[in-house]
């Protein structure tokens, strides 16, 4: 058997894309700096993504860009910002417990493998083709009622997470005219 | 050799179950809200990935897709919630660190 000949660009590709993961994952997991923790967040993301392109699901690889990278990611960077007081040098990020985390990790990890490893998967060879069509037809036909209870859900959760931050930022005023006038009085 | 050199099914499943359990790693070990939420967005992502594999090694056709769209739409809903719900910590303690916030429990 020749080894070389086995190593088809998928496989390099794959070994590639899956070492970024990986290794960004841990940056996330251990970085001692939060913002380095959301921009190794940046590799993970984007690696998974083409990961997904490998897979032949360039439609769910495209979104995972648009809305975890151009959305949740910026969103995270944001609030990253937001909660450290300005000025501040060092964002601290520290760890707790993990003398107990990663016996729970590594176990987690050597169960799944065994499973995995273990299961006589039911295979279908499928080459990997563009698929955007099918998603396209499968989202208006089959799966239209889901399709329209995410819309909705998204829609509730854009006015809840108005009304949790509004109110919050409300409560402050308050507190704030309230010393004002204390203050004043006194 | 060639079946590890062969990328297929368990190729994907176990890269997910690596994410996953460092997505764990981070839920459980950072005191930090945003970075415990950024080990969610590890575990949805490892969820999300399994979905896309089945549905090509397996299924053969794009169920699985749909659920990795119903995951990241999710996980955008779930974001923003979160998020607000951290700048409001946020303004109440002065601190997001998840030690520091245990008023219910005193």
């Amino acid at each position: 058997m020749d080894l070389i000949a086995t190593i088809t660009p998928g496989t390099l590709f794959f070994y590639l894309l899956a070492s970024v993961v990986v290794l960004s994952a841990l940056g996330v997991a251990l970085a001692p700096n939060l913002l380095y923790s959301a921009f190794a967040l940046l590799g993970t993301l984007g690696g998974v993504a083409g990961l997904y392109m490998f897979l032949g699901a360039d439609f769910v690889g495209i979104v995972q860009l648009l809305i975890y990278i151009g959305g949740i990611l910026v969103l995270i960077l944001f609030a990253v910002l937001l909660t450290n007081r300005i000025g501040e040098v060092k964002l601290s990020n520290p760890s707790a417990g993990i003398m107990l985390g990663a016996p729970a990790a590594v176990g987690m990890l050597a169960l799944i493998a065994k499973a995995t490893l273990g299961t006589p998967w039911p295979l279908t060879e499928e080459a990997a083709a563009p698929t955007t069509a099918r998603l396209g037809d499968a989202f208006l036909r089959e799966q239209l009622l889901p399709f329209e209870l995410a819309s909705l859900i998204l829609l509730m959760a854009l006015v809840g997470s108005m009304v949790i931050a509004r109110r919050a930022a409300k409560e402050e005023g308050k507190i704030a005219s309230d010393g004002t006038h204390d203050r004043l009085a006194g | 050799m060639t079946a590890i050199l062969q990328v297929g099914l368990n190729h994907f499943l176990i890269l997910s179950a690596i994410l996953f359990a460092i997505g764990l790693f981070t839920v459980s070990t950072r005191r930090n809200a945003v970075a415990v939420l950024m080990g969610v967005e590890l575990i949805l992502n490892a969820g999300a990935l399994n979905f896309v594999a089945f549905s090509h090694y397996v299924e053969g056709s794009v169920g699985g897709q749909v659920f990795a769209v119903f995951i990241i739409v999710m996980a955008a809903a779930e974001a923003a919630i979160a998020l607000a719900i951290v700048l409001a910590i946020f303004r109440h303690f002065r601190s997001i660190d998840a030690v520091e916030t245990s008023t219910l429990r005193d």
